[in-house]
């Protein structure tokens, strides 16, 4: 869906995704929290435009920031840039804490979520073997739990990671979520679990909550709007890397 | 340097991870305790610090851990933000391009272990430096001092710490991984970074780790010799 493009200094804006890509996800929550209008350009992996190869020339991927012409590649600098850059939007506070230490904690647990849950469940959707298969379920559990902690942690008692309201770390774990219902449809794997006797009460009640948000809402698709492009993947490319798949 | 403040470094003198928080933490002219880990034998405080990664390096700054060497990175620029340079420029959109780039190098830090992945890790090696020497045309504006710009910055950081691995790769491989035929500016950088006080302290010494390195690699294939003949 087209909007009328407005940055905050009059420069456009424009996003190169994949709605069903984490990575894109999170970005458009922000954006969403920050209520900055953009020119949404959904992407073909497959077949690469030039307008993403000549943004993104490093790796060709998804998502890319355009603002004023000038590219923001890596979903977490154009996180923390969009931050940045409408600090002072009155409809949203910033994502990250104030203070360093909270913000060096949020920022660990973020690259924990993208580099050793992400990685786990994307190897049960392309496990050759059982055995792989439940390797990578053992692995992908082992990562929720150590979040299931992160999150008693952090949180304080309160509704998300961040507090009050979504931030930096609730973004980037709430951005996976979609594909634990793929996960759950497709695999019969349960990564959060939200019935009695769950290893995961906490996050189970988070994961409630982040859906409920207006920017989830928004932003998030349909798990089989998911299941379809995971599909049209395993069709077409067998093996692919976590990042041939969603970025 | 701030009053009060008790900054402890857990590290390794050949990780390049811990190299970086050293530079960082000279640049901006604080002072630290230095705390050698074995790796084969971690330390109460590394496994206390760092219980999921187990990991150096960890900054400890008044008692509060904090791991992974790009966080602890911005964690000192923010923290210390009144102190010494600031790491990070100041526009958002430099900004954003400084953490790009450092999560490539990290990205492309990885060593293989085996041969085979060494091998593909030269050429992936290669691949990048070309990519890098086009960046830093564009991040020091075609004048090649500092990715940083005028001054050094979070991206010569992320870099010049992997300077001696790559140096000892050198000389073990027998690969020009810094041609200054082919990546001029990248090769004069290399020159400037290595004379600096701050890298020379940090950097450890390329001949200790060529042998380290042959060590560990020995240590290896007894190993993997052992493991075949169970």
């Amino acid at each position: 869906m087209e909007k009328e493009p407005k940055g905050d200094d009059g420069g456009d804006l424009k996003l190169l995704g994949l709605t069903v890509s984490p990575f894109v996800i999170r970005v458009r929550m922000v954006l969403q929290m920050k209520a900055v209008s953009y020119r949404y350009i959904e992407q073909d992996l497959f077949i690469k435009s030039d307008l993403l190869v000549t943004s993104n020339p490093v790796h060709k991927k998804v998502p890319v920031l355009i603002h004023g012409g000038r590219p923001v590649c890596e979903s977490s600098a154009i996180m923390e840039y969009v931050d940045e850059v409408w600090a002072a939007s009155t409809t949203g506070a910033s994502i990250l804490p104030a203070d360093p230490y909270e913000r060096a904690t949020a920022r660990f647990w973020a690259a924990y979520a993208d580099s050793k849950l992400l990685p786990a469940w994307v190897g049960i959707m392309w496990a050759a073997t059982e055995e792989e298969r439940t390797e990578k379920v053992d692995e992908t559990l082992a990562a929720i739990g150590r979040l299931e902690e992160a999150f008693g942690e952090c949180s304080n008692g309160k509704a998300f990671f961040a507090g009050d309201s979504v931030g930096y770390l609730d973004l980037v774990l709430g951005s996976q979520l979609l594909w634990f219902g793929v996960l759950r449809k497709m695999f019969g794997v349960v990564v959060i679990d939200d019935d009695a006797g769950s290893k995961t009460p906490l996050l189970a009640s988070w994961a409630k909550q982040f859906v409920e948000t207006d920017m989830a809402k928004e932003v998030v698709p349909d798990v089989d709007t998911a299941v379809e492009y995971l599909k049209k993947l395993q069709a077409h490319r067998p093996g692919s890397t976590v990042t041939q798949l969603l970025s | 340097m701030a009053g009060g403040d008790d900054l402890k470094l857990l590290g390794a003198w050949a990780s390049p991870f811990v190299t970086r928080v050293k530079i960082a933490l000279a640049l901006k002219g604080l002072s630290f305790e230095y705390v050698e880990e074995d790796l084969r034998n971690k330390s109460e405080l590394l496994l206390a610090s760092n219980p999921v990664q187990k990991k150096v390096p960890v900054l400890i700054h008044n008692g509060k851990p904090i791991c992974e060497s790009h966080i602890i990175l911005q964690y000192i620029d923010e923290a210390f933000s009144g102190t010494g340079p600031s790491l990070l420029p100041t526009e958002p959109h430099d900004r954003a391009v400084a953490r790009f780039w450092a999560t490539y190098i990290d990205d492309k830090s990885m060593r293989g272990k085996t041969e085979e992945e060494k091998t593909e890790g030269i050429k992936k090696t290669l691949g990048a430096v070309e990519t890098l020497e086009g960046a830093l045309r564009d991040c020091s504006k075609g004048e090649g001092l500092f990715f940083g710009g005028d001054s050094m910055g979070l991206i010569d950081v992320s870099l010049g710490s992997l300077l001696s691995w790559l140096k000892a790769t050198e000389v073990m491989s027998g690969a020009k991984i810094f041609d200054p035929i082919k990546t001029p500016l990248l090769a004069a950088w290399i020159e400037r970074f290595s004379e600096f006080d701050v890298a020379k302290a940090a950097l450890p010494d390329v001949d200790r780790l060529v042998e380290f390195s042959k060590k560990m690699k020995q240590a290896a294939a007894a190993a993997a010799a052992a493991a075949s003949e169970n």
